[in-house]
């Protein structure tokens, strides 16, 4: 826990570091705020115009963790299938890899055709972004159970179902958290996507507008504010794969050492 | 193929009498690896007859079907051709509870000592409904007896990976006993501890099967660990595997690791090794 802290200090020390130098070097060159603005410009917009920005970013943060639960729960069941089945594997794995291989902003106007222009779109733009490193995950977690740990279930007489709980799911437990930590950006990444084609609400739309008006400062701070969402996500996701799979870490020192 | 109805009634009027008192049979029982020209033949037409509280070891070379015998009787593989039998049963139709331990501990590394021995009340009838049931309090002091039992007492909340290849192998054989199985299948469960230990668990296992009883197949390289434990040796010979003898253990209960020095006993393993050394059409001998 405290060398965790100290991780923590530390790369919140660099990440301030990173700022403070963009703040000099735009100072220095004498960049205009229309081409890049200052930190301390994008933060003290941030502020100043907060009370409009708030319900866009809660539209966008909403938006996000629908899409984002959507996610992993259609996520868990199709990586499951797959992980599980021989043949959902064959079947599913080129659809799939077909299918991640589309642009996302391809598909939103997809969406909007189906759905109109609005918060489902974003929302399914979110989850499908997401989907992907779950689904992986999940499936390639399950596919890699050692046959010994089976054996010992099947040698019980154990179903498939009580194998699935009490030997493939705990095993991909690392696999899958370590997808929640790369799927809950990309979900932030279709949200915002969705909502520049087409919404009139979020932080996606936010910055179309204000890029619209040459209001640079602001759509700065519309980015610090996913950026920031991300972030915290990331972190609470980080916890609690701590949690939950601090056994695989130990396992993995224990192992080296 | 194996008829339909073999499922339900296994004993006909074709079928010897004498399956009856046998709780594990073999009948003529073929299996193949692999198929073409890389096919494999672990075992060939095999028999085998074990009763009801027997302990009987399998040794042989390497290559020659033990561990397929223990994963036919288990169930996890299916015969290619003949019969296996478990409590008078078609295997896997049984209602017999199966206890198995392996040659690595394979514990779950995410499950405390405590857990993983707790994994087959949770999952084998009866205990399966009684574990529902929130009787975990009492299934707890259970573990911890039966841990107590092989010297691992105080060990419980430990995680795999903070204990030595010993004590695991000591806690996966309390996972391979805890819900009482009638049939215990040993896939060289010693085979990868030091002598000391080894020698140690050996005293073990013969304490837990005098109280409990099961039925012990045990699948072994270790011919001294044979003599110890067994009370019928079968010895087989590779390629095909076959069973080529068959022999009763004469050394009284409770063994200790000082008869195993006694020249009876030396005799009987020198017996056992030249057997396999010596095992007709076998190409190659592992003493």
């Amino acid at each position: 826990m405290n060398s965790q802290f100290r991780r923590h200090i530390a790369s919140a020390a660099l990440i301030i570091g990173f700022f403070v130098a963009w703040e000099v070097l735009c100072l220095g060159f004498g960049v205009r705020d229309i081409v890049l603005p200052r930190p301390s410009q994008i933060i003290y917009t941030l502020f100043a115009r907060l009370p409009a920005i708030w319900p866009h970013a809660m539209q966008t943060l909403y938006t996000t963790l629908v899409g984002f639960g959507l996610g992993i729960v259609f996520g868990v069941l199709i990586g499951a299938l797959i992980g599980s089945s021989r043949l959902a594997y064959d079947v599913g794995y080129p659809l799939l890899i077909g299918f991640s291989s589309i642009p996302k902003v391809a598909v939103v106007p997809i969406f909007v055709l189906w759905f109109g222009a609005g918060t489902v779109p974003a929302v399914l733009t979110a989850m499908i972004l997401s989907i992907f490193p779950i689904i992986v995950n999940v499936a390639a977690g399950l596919a890699t159970t050692e046959p010994e740990l089976e054996d010992v279930m099947r040698a019980m007489k154990a179903s498939k179902l009580d194998i699935l709980l009490n030997v493939g799911f705990p095993r991909a437990m690392p696999y899958f958290f370590a997808s929640l930590k790369v799927a809950v950006t990309q979900a932030f990444v279709g949200t915002v996507i969705a909502e520049t084609v087409a919404s009139n609400k979020g932080i996606g739309n936010l910055m179309m507008i204000a890029s619209s008006s040459f209001d640079v400062p602001l759509v700065f701070a519309g980015l610090l504010i996913i950026a920031a969402l991300g972030v915290g996500l990331y972190v609470i996701f980080s916890l609690i794969e701590v949690r939950v799979t601090g056994w695989a870490r130990r396992n993995d020192e224990f192992a080296m050492g | 193929m194996i008829p339909i109805t073999a499922l339900e009634q296994p004993i006909t009027a074709s079928e010897p009498p004498s399956r009856r008192d046998a709780f594990v049979e073999l009948e003529k029982v073929t299996h193949t690896y692999g198929r073409g020209e890389r096919q494999v033949h672990a075992l060939t037409e095999t028999d085998l007859r074990i009763e009801q509280g027997d302990f009987v070891a399998l040794v042989g070379p390497s290559g020659c079907g033990k561990s397929t015998i223990l994963k036919l009787v288990t169930g996890l593989i299916n015969a290619s051709s003949g019969y296996v039998y478990v409590a008078g049963r078609q295997v896997g139709a049984e209602p017999v509870r199966v206890g198995m331990a392996f040659q690595n501990p394979t514990l779950l590394p995410w499950l405390t000592l405590l857990d993983n021995v707790m994994l087959p009340l949770k999952i084998v009838p009866p205990y399966r409904q009684e574990y529902r049931a929130k009787r975990k309090g009492e299934f707890r002091d259970r573990i911890e007896t039966l841990l107590a039992q092989v010297g691992l007492a105080g060990f419980s909340n430990k995680f795999p990976w903070q204990l030595s290849g010993g004590m695991l192998q000591r806690a996966s054989l309390c996972r391979a006993l805890i819900h009482e199985p009638q049939l215990l299948m040993l896939d060289e469960p010693f085979g990868a501890l030091d002598q000391f230990t080894r020698e140690e668990l050996w005293g073990v296992m013969q304490d837990l099967w005098m109280t409990r009883k099961p039925t012990v197949l045990l699948v072994t390289h270790d011919l001294k660990e044979a003599a110890f434990l067994a009370t019928r040796i079968c010895v087989m010979a590779a390629r095909p595997g076959r069973v080529i003898d068959d022999s009763v253990v004469p050394f009284p209960r409770p063994r200790t690791v000082e008869m195993s020095y006694d020249p009876n006993f030396t005799v009987l393993t020198q017996r056992l090794r030249q057997m396999i050394m010596h095992a007709p059409s076998a190409k190659e001998s592992v003493p």
